[in-house]
């Protein structure tokens, strides 16, 4: 019993990492129409950034947040100076998105090298906690409690606020949504620094489980797609409970049925989209 | 300069000779040109750029002249990708005209490129660990001096069985060949003792996270030997620790769980955990520590596993060149004389076996803390170690390979 408690636990965990990682990629693809390719490149920058953050402020959450600010400036330029310049040809801009990828990739193997860098658990949570007779990782449960308080915040961010109501017009109908006035370009640099703060510091909070190495931007990328396809392109909600049930099917998957790790996590995603094209929550747009 | 007819006669001369015999013209006079295969970009990086800097000290040290003969080097990254691998080492022979090929570093690059080099003859001095490149399908022209994947985790399930007197284990590797290789060879050398492998895990190579297989692990066993490389073992280590199971579980390790590389980044979590390898920068020989020195020197940092492989492969290369008087131009002699050599290297005496596998010391070692770093500590050497433990070559040959099914696991408790 105490196994399947932790296994429970485990996954939700895993879970509320992936939304931390799969929110912005969500959003950028359901406003912008491309799968962008740098999400995991930008989860690792973030962890790095945060790294050498930590190096002056010696605390995490501190790191996370100057990480998630010095990511949504690398975002925006990103943005603005090259997808701009490709506008309207989608394929363009996802190619350049992975060569961006490289970029970086490469450009962290020369300032942080190739050895995988830990970031230290704050000392407070350092130590496990004892949940119905088991014991957990307490930091664990702090990144769930995040990501749970994160989902909140997107959530009253674009049910309740005028912004929130141009990106969700601008994913359900782009061109209407020109043609009444909303500035689509500008909401496609916010919606881009938006979705790259949230990598970037999710690279941080998610540090003291993953560690920074040479790699992580790729293990990553595919786990915020996989998220996105299943829960539905655009969609919060989507992207929420997708990213719990990637966890589930992960965590009992492999315990389960440990000789199918490699394909467990893209069967569900395979199914659902050759029933329901669009995700679990996503919506037809036009 | 004036071109006078004189001088175009030498040239064209000398051009056409060069033309018509080309290997006399290079022969003895020209310098060897060395080819290292290695990866200076993407998750195997680290590694190969250590790999780069052993090798680059190696020469700088004798003046980049090995057996008289001055030596250009030539390095090529496959980005650890196997497919890239094979042009890349095609374009070192076919454009840069190497001589002898120093790598490639992983597994899966040396076997894509196992046909190109038999096809090539190219000289090749390998870290890779295959097993079979060395034992059921051997490569002529292909030789190792640092170890199979079980050259190490056999001795390891010898030690951790007579003296850390473990009895019930659980191993966890990589899912890729040389994870497999290494858990089989530790597991049947276990199990023929008298102990039992009781838990088998292999997650993915880029497992997002460890916390399932965490949660599945035993506790009621005496040790967890890790197979995992690159910077897997201090990712599991790392949540191992944050899981509460340090002092439950005592885990032991292979030969790139703990590596040096790793250990510069990793704290209290990874004190005296035993590890085995062919190499320690802690190994006290007059060879090894001017090399780690001056390594620390240059990088302020240890040798580990990678700059130690290819340090080792140069000495095997200089001895070699030595005993032809500098002539790599006879391949077939170059083949013979390698695999009959003894040499004294970073990592003790060296020889090899006639299937072109290395036969030297394994080191158990120890995480301890030295200067304010951590340290690799030998604590015990297994002499002159083959591919093939303490069984003879043909009766280990006539078993399958080493993989995740051979030898069957009969003690896995569910």
């Amino acid at each position: 019993m105490p196994y399947w408690i932790i296994q429970t636990l485990n996954s939700l965990a895993l879970g509320g990492l992936l939304f931390l990682l799969a929110a912005g990629f969500s959003l950028i693809f359901g406003l912008m129409r491309i799968a962008n390719l740098t999400h995991g490149s930008l989860y690792m920058l973030g962890a790095y950034v945060g790294i050498s953050v930590l190096k002056y402020v010696p605390n995490l959450w501190l790191a996370a947040i100057i990480g998630g600010v010095i990511m949504a400036v690398f975002g925006g330029l990103v943005e603005r100076l090259i997808l701009r310049a490709l506008a309207g040809n989608a394929l363009g801009q996802v190619l350049v998105t992975l060569g961006i990828s490289f970029i970086i990739a490469d450009l962290c193997l020369m300032v942080w090298g190739g050895d995988p860098i830990p970031v230290p658990t704050p000392p407070a949570l350092q130590q496990p906690i004892l949940v119905g007779g088991v014991t957990f990782p307490t930091y664990r449960l702090v990144v769930l409690a995040i990501a749970v308080v994160t989902a909140l915040a997107l959530y009253l961010l674009m049910d309740r606020t005028r912004i929130g109501a141009m990106i969700r017009a601008g994913v359900d109908d782009m061109q209407m949504a020109r043609a009444v006035g909303i500035p689509v370009s500008r909401l496609f640099t916010a919606v881009f620094c938006l979705g790259a703060a949230l990598a970037g510091a999710g690279g941080i909070i998610g540090g003291p489980i993953m560690s920074a190495y040479p790699g992580l931007d790729a293990d990553m990328l595919p786990l915020a797609l996989i998220v996105v396809m299943l829960g539905g392109v655009g969609s919060l909600l989507g992207a929420f409970v997708g990213s719990f049930l990637i966890g589930a099917i992960y965590t009992f998957g492999t315990a389960l049925l440990p000789d199918l790790a490699y394909v467990i996590l893209f069967l569900p995603m395979i199914v659902v989209i050759a029933f329901r094209p669009t995700g679990l929550f996503g919506r037809q747009s036009v | 300069m004036t071109f006078n007819r004189r001088r175009f006669i030498q040239a064209t001369g000398a051009g056409a000779a060069a033309l018509v015999m080309p290997t006399i013209a290079q022969s003895q006079t020209g310098p060897i040109r060395v080819g290292l295969m290695t990866v200076k970009t993407g998750p195997l990086a680290s590694g190969g750029i250590d790999m780069e800097r052993a090798l680059v000290q190696y020469l700088k040290e004798r003046n980049t002249t090995l057996a008289g003969r001055k030596v250009d080097l030539f390095v090529g990254d496959s980005g650890g990708v196997p497919a890239q691998a094979r042009t890349k080492i095609q374009e070192l022979v076919e454009r840069d005209k190497i001589q002898v090929m120093i790598g490639p570093l992983a597994t899966a690059e040396a076997l894509a490129a196992d046909d190109y080099i038999r096809q090539a003859q190219l000289l090749t001095l390998s870290v890779a660990a295959a097993e079979d490149m060395t034992q059921r399908k051997p490569n002529p022209w292909f030789t190792r001096g640092t170890s199979t994947s079980s050259q190490c985790s056999m001795p390891l399930a010898d030690y951790s069985h007579k003296t850390l007197k473990m009895r019930r284990m659980a191993v966890i590797a990589d899912d890729i060949a040389y994870g497999h290789e290494m858990c089989a060879g530790f597991m049947r050398v276990f199990e023929e003792n008298g102990g039992k492998v009781v838990q088998r895990m292999f997650p993915p190579l880029t497992v997002p996270d460890y916390g399932t297989y965490l949660a599945q692990l035993k506790t009621d066993i005496d040790g967890i030997f890790l197979g995992f490389a690159g910077s897997n073992g201090f990712r599991y280590l790392r949540q191992f620790n944050e899981y509460g199971l340090r002092g439950k579980v005592t885990p032991i390790g292979g030969m790139t769980a703990l590596d040096e590389a790793v250990l510069r980044n990793m704290g209290d979590e990874a004190l005296g955990i035993v590890t085995s390898c062919w190499y320690s920068a802690e190994i006290e020989n007059a060879i090894n520590k001017k090399f780690a020195a001056n390594f620390r020197v240059d990088w302020s940092y240890d040798p580990g596993f990678y700059a130690a492989a290819t340090y080792v492969e140069a000495a095997v290369l200089e001895a070699t060149l030595n005993a032809l008087k500098g002539n790599i131009e006879d391949k077939p002699s170059f083949m013979k004389t390698v695999r009959n050599i003894k040499v004294d290297t970073a990592r003790g005496p060296v020889s090899f076996d006639r299937y072109g596998n290395v036969v030297g010391n394994i080191y158990i070692r120890k995480v301890e803390r030295k200067d304010g770093r951590l340290v690799n500590r030998v604590i015990h050497t297994y002499p002159d170690v083959s591919q093939f433990w303490t069984y003879k070559p043909e009766e280990f040959l006539k078993n399958p390979v080493y993989s995740r099914d051979w030898p069957p696991a009969k003690n896995l408790e569910s």
